[in-house]
């Protein structure tokens, strides 16, 4: 829709802060519904231990937020810029782990580490003790597990940084005379910062709203909190009141990515740059970068996967009527249809609230987007009550205003309510990506393009999409990754007759029924890697074959 | 820059393809608009559901689908539909959450001889809202090479583990687990609060080790790390299915006492059901004729006393059982949670 007219800069961008601002409300509807539930309720049935749970998700977070900024940021520093054996293969291979639910690998690493397992056994055999392996198995096992589920948030978005400007300021640096380790600290990071912050904070919300992994090892975070009031006393309102708990936190997490951005800006001022050829490792440091690698892929998918087509295997020798292929072609399809248009949805609304925000640049729109990335720090089955009660007292009014018969069930009757409770999930880490590759578009850019009378559209249009293709193309494969391994709110939401894999994994792991789940779980990741691996091809395609010089 | 504008337009084919092709798959998606069976069952119960509804269905040709769940969000979800929802008969695991749908009035009361007679009193409500079909004991399991069943109290088996003799030798469940919190409700309406609390302070004096589930407790119990621990039966019946030489034995509970701790898995019909007839026709049938079908998939006693369970539970004997109060389960639920909090038990 571009105009021929030329116009001033600035006119014409009311409305887009009107759009910003009209999206963040309708978002922010599920959880603006929990908690008026919560404020509605009387004096809350809140755990005794509750100052321990909020101790317990400091340390989960921080722990987490540690190993994943550490294995994000050294692998894809490792892998963009040092040339070692396996490095292209490694370089996508290492996203694979995001393909893994963590309530899948938590199990494997309870039922390897845990004290009928063969590493226990060998260390009962060699030791005559087996403590160092349990402590897998136990309360040490759930940061290690969502560490290695998550860290791809983090190398994701800090590889996309590193690639076209990483490079060329690292060799400045160091042709200055600066040590490695000084040119990392003091020119890398600074770099690397938005995406380490929008990586940080994607996974500090995962950490916050799981609640099945860290069950499995014991460990009792705010969330489990909400599960446990929820169910122990069947009191909704008084679970809604730890929600607005848990939301605390995100406000804090959400506060040390702001500061952990510090405000800070590097842009390129000319679009992106091919990448300069990485150096060449030689003698044992390449090796050991294989093995570093190496050891991050094997544990976190590699293993895990060769011990699900085992199970798969032996279930299937076991029973094989379980291979029914007609739901096996019914819940895949689901799958693959919900996630991809929750990728789309969550994309395009990114993408206008991320230009809505660089049109008009006022601090109202910036706090709306905000406001938007709060859904992911509710936990799902809280989240997808707020769409159910949203929309239920949306058909009530309907009905009061004469419309016959109202929504009736728009939600449940549906996957309209699937949908709608993944946009308001999964907007964040779509936003923060988009939102991480639009830092590097200087404002200089767009408004260069205004002077030249441009209209708003046209700049989303010839500008800011293509330059933030990068942060698109994670921005959907992120959504799409997380949609097909959302539970809670499939699981409440859904139709009838509507199964989605994640949720047949989950009536089979419910009962402990492992060895058969082993095979849905597989479904997971296979399905899990399909958008993963478009956007490898994405980044192939952006970057032309590259000639290793030594 | 050419290169840029290349594939931004091999970017935009992409996304032009994407969203044509998209919408028309999804109508397939998203053009379900509610089920065309004769009932629907919302279910928190997952075991195997699909046999005993198609053998229901090819004896009355009545046809039933099912959506499973978490038992508090599915009430929620019933609550929320309202005269729009489409349940026909909720189903779940835990006669506490039974109760607690009869108290949050989504059951209707239904008039039944076939189940009055059926199912034994404590394991149904008073008020005829729900029907207990399928019953799960948890009790103490030993490993024979390191405990004799003569090591046990058994008048007050639970309370006994407290013995200063069990230190370092307990596993059990987390306090997240319904089995956890049911256990300790009914321990607390059978030696009331103080009492209970004291037996759950005794195990954390033992030092018990708390595994995440029943399955794990078990292997744990078999590898011999844990000589004792307290799990539902069916999931021994499992894994010696799978492993004749699994080195667990059960002893069943308080036999001189109070009786083995037993919960329930069980149904009513929803109120705002539009097939009310049908809905109670089958979970009469699910309490009679299809006995069998429904809990042997999952290796739990028929509640119907002239059912016999099948052979793998039936090897581990009789027992008599610990009478079933639905109220106290559901009502004790919570103190339970904070009995479990306040002795530290993780």
């Amino acid at each position: 829709m571009s105009t021929r007219a030329s116009r001033l800069v600035g006119t014409g961008r009311g409305r887009w802060s009107a759009l910003v601002v009209v999206i963040a409300l309708v978002v922010s509807v599920p959880v603006v519904s929990v908690l008026v539930a919560a404020v509605g309720a009387g004096r809350p049935a809140l755990p005794g231990d509750l100052g321990e749970m909020v101790l317990t998700t400091v340390l989960l977070l921080a722990g987490v937020g540690l190993g994943s900024a550490v294995l994000g940021v050294g692998l894809a520093w490792l892998v963009t810029a040092y040339d070692f054996p396996g490095r292209r293969l490694f370089s996508w291979m290492l996203v694979l782990p995001l393909a893994m639910p963590a309530y899948v690998l938590g199990f494997l690493f309870l039922s390897t580490f845990g004290p009928a397992g063969g590493p226990a056994r060998l260390s009962r055999a060699l030791f005559g003790d087996s403590w160092v392996v349990e402590l897998l198995s136990g309360a040490l096992g759930a940061p290690v597990v969502m560490t290695l589920t998550l860290y791809p948030y983090v190398y994701l978005l800090a590889r996309a940084s590193f690639r076209g400007q990483g490079q060329a300021t690292w060799d400045a640096a160091r042709m200055l005379g600066a040590s490695p380790w000084r040119a990392f600290r003091q020119v890398l990071l600074p770099l690397a910062r938005p995406a380490l912050a929008g990586g940080l904070a994607v996974v500090m919300m995962e950490t916050l709203t799981d609640f099945a992994t860290v069950q499995y090892f014991g460990v009792r975070t705010v969330s489990v909190g909400v599960y446990l009031t929820w169910k122990g006393s069947f009191d909704f309102a008084s679970a809604a009141q730890l929600s607005v708990l848990v939301l605390g936190f995100a406000v804090m997490v959400l506060t040390v990515e702001r500061i952990l951005r510090g405000g800070a800006r590097y842009d390129s001022r000319s679009g992106h740059r091919p990448p300069a050829a990485p150096h060449v490792l030689t003698g044992a440091a390449r090796w050991w970068a294989c093995a570093a690698a190496g050891s991050v892929l094997a544990t976190g998918f590699l293993l895990p996967v060769v011990q699900l087509v085992w199970w798969a295997v032996r279930a299937t020798l076991a029973d094989s009527s379980s291979l029914s292929t007609g739901r096996f072609a019914t819940n895949l399809t689901n799958s693959a249809v919900m996630a991809a248009l929750a990728a789309l949805a969550c994309v395009t609304l990114a993408l206008l609230l991320t230009h809505g925000v660089r049109m008009t640049g006022g601090r109202l729109a910036r706090g709306a987007a905000q406001l938007t990335t709060f859904g992911y720090a509710v936990p799902g089955a809280v989240i997808g009550i707020g769409v159910l009660v949203a929309f239920a007292a949306l058909d009530r009014w309907l009905e009061a205003l004469g419309v016959p018969g109202g929504t009736g069930l728009v939600v449940t009757g549906s996957v309209i309510g699937i949908l709608a409770s993944y946009v308001v999930r999964f907007l964040a880490p779509a936003y923060q990506a988009v939102d991480a590759s639009f830092t590097t578009i200087s404002p200089s850019v767009t408004n260069s393009a205004f002077s030249l009378g441009a209209s708003p559209m046209r700049v989303l249009r010839r500008i800011h999409l293509p330059l933030s293709r990068s942060g698109i193309a994670v921005a959907l494969v992120l959504v799409a990754v997380d949609a097909v391994k959302e539970l809670p709110l499939v699981l409440l939401l859904r139709p009838f007759g509507f199964t989605t894999v994640s949720v047949w994994v989950y009536e089979l792991a419910n009962e402990n029924f492992w060895e058969q789940a082993a095979l849905p779980a597989l479904l997971i990741v296979a399905l899990a890697i399909v958008p993963v691996w478009f956007l490898v091809r994405q980044v192939r395609l952006a970057e032309p074959h590259q000639q290793v010089t030594s | 820059m050419s290169r840029i504008r290349r594939s931004h337009r091999s970017a935009l084919a992409g996304l032009v393809v994407t969203a044509t092709v998209l919408p028309l798959a999804g109508c397939g998606v998203l053009g379900i608009g509610g089920s065309n069976a004769d009932l629907q069952i919302y279910s928190a119960r997952h075991y195997d559901l699909e046999g005993a509804f198609k053998d229901f269905q090819d004896e009355t040709g009545v046809s039933v689908e099912f959506i499973s769940g978490n038992d508090a969000e599915l009430l929620q979800r019933i609550k929320a539909e309202g005269a729009d929802g489409e349940a026909d008969v909720y189903m779940t695991v835990d006669a506490g959450n039974l109760w607690n749908a009869g108290e949050q009035g989504v059951l209707k009361p239904i008039t039944s001889p076939a189940l009055t007679e059926g199912v034994p009193s404590d394991l149904r409500d008073g008020g005829n809202q729900w029907f207990g079909l399928a019953m799960r004991a948890r009790t103490t399991m030993f490993n024979p090479d390191k405990v004799k069943p003569t090591d046990f109290d058994a008048t007050n088996t639970y309370a006994g583990l407290t013995d200063s003799k069990w230190k370092g030798r307990l596993c059990m469940r987390d306090s997240t687990s319904a089995y956890t919190q049911s256990l300790v409700a009914s321990l607390i309406d059978l030696d009331g609060r103080d009492k209970a609390l004291a037996t759950v302070k005794g195990w954390v004096a033992n030092g018990v080790d708390i595994k995440s589930n029943d399955v794990e407790l078990l292997k744990a119990i078999d590898a011999g790390t844990c000589d004792v621990g307290i799990t539902n039966h069916y999931y021994l019946a499992r894994e010696l299915k799978k492993n004749a030489n699994f080195k667990v034995t059960p002893f069943w509970a308080s036999q001189s006492g109070g009786g083995t701790h037993v919960n329930i898995s069980g149904a009513g019909v929803v109120k705002t059901s539009d097939n009310a007839a049908q809905a109670q026709q089958l979970i009469e049938w699910l309490a009679t004729k299809g006995q069998s079908a429904f809990v042997d998939g999952n290796h739990e006693y028929p509640v119907n006393e002239s059912v016999e369970p099948e052979p793998v539970i039936a090897m581990f004997g009789e027992f008599t059982r610990m009478p079933l109060s639905a109220e106290a389960y559901g009502s004790q639920n919570a103190d339970a949670v904070k009995v479990l909090s306040e002795a530290g038990y993780k």
